[in-house]
């Protein structure tokens, strides 16, 4: 355990790279449990998936969803 | 008997059905080979020849279309650093104007019976997903080679077999009763999608060409995750089963990571220790960004005309919103 490795990296203009962690708590209080060796965490707020990145970041516009 | 064709009768290969079925059957034999074909033929120098001449000639058709097309890579200016701009670059040219047409199609039109036949014409490439990049890693080394392989090994499920991507594909297939055998979609996919995939196979199987493999990765990685929303959103209007709402859930999440890492971690990497393959990488990008707008044109022209024969159709033109 303690000689584990946690890592951010950030990506511009997009989300933080982070390898490593057991979980990723956002604003709202929720809970990501992270399941894969990197998980990309949004920093641009867009994401339908928060605390993940969706890749939101790069719609030109956001769409707001009308069909769900 | 289907008749026969000379090799100059081929006038649009990257639309060529028997051109791409040939250049996929060569290809096959390093990946999985046949049934009742010797494994030796994988090395043939007679096949290995025909290989070379349909490879050239796909090399060169590819390089005409993305030059002809509003997917041509920008100049890189020669007296700065290229891998900033290559990052840059790849940035610029997946942004594109949207959604692709296919996935909006997926999500607002599509029948049930359109959603399989999208399942039918990917299975060539998802039931073998990842595998031509896996080629590249010995091809290539330090920062850029354990980012492929990081990015690999996601793909082949983190250590989880039963979370290999194509095997996600393939539990999405068998969930709505289609074949998982590669060779069972053979006889119906089209010579574009058969092209998209020979594209990946061409550059990963040729060292020279490990730059544009890479830029191919990047562009596919990173055009992925939102159209991957959309046909998941198709797939709930349609309420198909669990293992198909899975495969693409998963890809909007995977994909949003892969198209950092394939940007930035590899093909930023590979330019630094490799400047010279900046043009390469480029061309790879533009090459997937060109040749798979193709596959999907197709797709939907097919998908019009079909609707168009049989105008009491279910679902004719209707968007579902
Ligand atoms: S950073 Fe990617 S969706 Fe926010
Ligand atoms: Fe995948
Ligand atoms: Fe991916």
């Amino acid at each position: 355990m303690s000689a584990r490795r946690v890592t951010v990296e950030a990506c511009p203009g997009g989300p933080l790279l982070i390898r490593g962690a057991d979980e990723v708590v956002s604003d709202d209080g929720t809970v990501g449990k992270v399941e894969r060796s990197v998980v990309a965490v949004c920093r641009c707020g867009r994401s339908d998936r928060l605390p993940w990145c969706d890749a939101s970041h790069r719609a030109k516009r956001r769409s707001r969803k009308k069909d769900d | 008997m289907p008749e026969a064709r000379a090799y100059g009768d081929v006038a649009d290969c990257l639309g060529d059905r028997d051109f791409q079925l040939a250049l996929w059957i060569l290809y096959e034999l390093h990946y999985r080979g046949f049934e009742g074909v010797d494994d030796a033929a994988e090395w043939d120098p007679l096949l290995l020849v025909s290989r070379a001449g349909l490879e050239r000639t796909m090399e060169h058709a590819v390089r005409e279309l993305v030059a002809s097309t509003d997917h041509a890579p920008p100049a890189l200016e020669p007296d700065s650093d290229p891998a900033p701009q290559v990052v840059k670059a790849l940035v610029q040219m997946t942004i594109g104007d949207g959604v692709s047409p296919v996935a909006t199609f997926l999500r607002r039109r599509a029948t049930r019976e359109e959603f399989r036949d999208y399942l039918a014409e990917r299975a060539i490439y998802h039931l073998r997903e990842s595998d031509p990049q896996s080629f590249v890693l010995p091809r290539i080394d330090g920062a850029a080679k354990a980012a492929l392989a990081e990015l690999q090994y996601d793909e082949y499920g983190g250590g989880r077999p039963d979370r290999l991507h194509a095997t996600l594909f393939a539990r999405a297939l068998e969930s709505l009763d289609m074949s998982t055998d590669v060779a069972s979609y053979l006889p119906d996919v089209s010579g574009e999608t058969l092209a998209s995939v020979n594209l990946m196979s061409l550059f990963a199987l040729n060292r020279r060409l490990r730059g544009a493999a890479m830029g191919h990765l990047a562009a596919f990685e990173a055009t992925s995750s939102l159209p991957c929303e959309q046909i998941l959103r198709g797939a709930r209007r349609l309420k198909l089963p669990d293992a198909v709402q899975d495969y693409y859930d998963e890809h909007v999440e995977a994909d949003a990571v892969h198209e950092q890492l394939a940007i930035r971690n590899i093909c930023g990497n590979l330019v630094t220790a490799e400047p010279e393959l900046a043009d390469d990488v480029l061309f790879g990008a533009a090459a997937c960004l060109a040749v798979d707008s193709r596959a999907g044109q197709k797709l939907l022209t097919d998908w019009q005309d079909r609707r168009d024969r049989k105008p009491t159709g279910s679902g004719r033109a209707e968007a579902a919103g």
